[in-house]
């Protein structure tokens, strides 16, 4: 296959475009759909502060190393959640990271708030790991945006991740969640910062293809709680209908986004943790509770890498 | 050639295609790229004898 763009080799076929590109030209495409759904959606503006959640994977170091070269100064923030040599590993290539793009990361060691790794919190509450990881995760991302002064979350969801969690609520029709689904989540002032996904139109074989072409040192290993999520088995399901007709889970997402415009987000008895003042729906958060239950008063508190000297 | 798959090796001698390759191994070309010699290549890409050729898994979930 040629490059569509300058008639040289190819290195990657689009199907779902039509189309194939070599290194350099489909560099520049990604990094312009980035750029123009930035744009589009007003996810970031010139004075925002940016903050990216990075998980030391493909899609979260590109979506920083992206903002970074677009010129959008983004400093980035780990959960490390402690398990073992996959938490230990994807901290040393964020730290590397940071280190490349003369960033600053903020760290939330779980360990050392919790005395314990997610999956002994998780046993503790009797929560599955991923649904203890993604209700610490959302509130320390919070955390860090309030605390430190950042006024939009930035996560490397992309196309596959969207349309794989869209299938999921469509499935099962859970209408509470559907409006989620939005490059855009607006934020609460003083309470709840923004939350903005730049990839949400970027699939993930691009995605995987944009990190290895810009030598993106990311985690290849998968954290070992995910192995039976259902999101994989949506994207399994998702990827062989895109085989054979390439362009669906663009359509699906694009469509969707036509779909719900002016939906509305439910707030209903939504209220402010009496202890942090994090959105809740009772009088304390999750989190505040978590805390209470293994008798910790210390606060969230991140160590901090790099960043200019 | 020889062929890298989640850390586990394995030699071929008849020189094919990338796309008949990514068939063989029961891959789909929607979740893995294919890295010959350190370069990202399509699925019409010629391979031949001596060809290093690693599967990327793209998807990663949870």
């Amino acid at each position: 296959m040629k490059c569509r763009v300058c008639g040289q080799e190819a290195n990657i076929s689009l199907r779902a475009y039509n189309t194939a590109l070599c290194a350099d030209d489909f560099t520049f495409f990604l990094e312009k759909r980035v750029s123009d759904t930035i744009q589009k959606y007003h996810l970031v503006e010139k004075n925002d502060t940016p903050i990216v959640a990075v998980s030391g994977g493909k899609d979260s170091l590109s979506i920083w190393h992206i903002l970074n070269k677009l010129g959008y100064g983004a400093d980035g923030l780990y959960v490390d959640l402690g398990i073992g040599d996959y938490s230990r590993e994807s901290l040393e290539k964020i730290k590397k990271m940071a280190e490349t793009l003369k960033c600053k990361v903020f760290v939330f060691h779980i360990r050392k708030i919790f005395e314990r790794s997610i999956d002994e919190i998780a046993k503790t509450i009797r929560r599955v790991p991923c649904s203890a990881c993604g209700m610490i995760k959302r509130y320390v991302m919070n955390k860090v945006c309030i605390d430190k002064g950042y006024n939009v979350l930035i996560t490397g969801h992309n196309l596959d991740d969207e349309a794989a969690a869209l299938m999921g609520n469509l499935l099962y029709w859970k209408e509470e969640y559907l409006w989620k689904k939005s490059p855009l989540l607006e934020g609460r002032e003083g309470h709840l910062s923004r939350k903005v996904k730049p990839l949400f139109l970027c699939s993930e074989r691009e995605m995987a293809a944009y990190a290895l072409i810009s030598r993106i040192d990311y985690i290849y290993e998968e954290c070992p709680f995910s192995v039976n999520a259902k999101s994989l088995t949506y994207k399994a399901i998702l990827n062989n209908l895109e085989e054979t007709s390439p362009g669906t889970k663009l359509q699906f997402i694009k469509g969707y986004l036509k779909m719900v415009k002016g939906g509305e987000e439910t707030t209903r008895d939504l209220t402010y943790c009496a202890s942090c003042g994090y959105p809740c729906y009772g009088d304390k958060c999750n989190m505040c509770r978590l805390l209470e239950r293994f008798h910790i008063e210390n606060k969230i508190d991140f160590a901090v890498y790099g960043g200019q000297p | 050639m020889k062929i890298e798959l989640d850390g586990k090796a394995y030699e071929i001698e008849k020189p094919m295609e990338v796309s008949r390759l990514l068939q063989q191994f029961s891959l789909s070309r929607e979740t893995h790229l294919v890295i010959v010699n350190d370069r990202l290549v399509t699925e019409d890409h010629r391979l031949v004898r001596d060809d290093r050729v690693k599967f990327i898994r793209v998807v990663s979930g949870g």
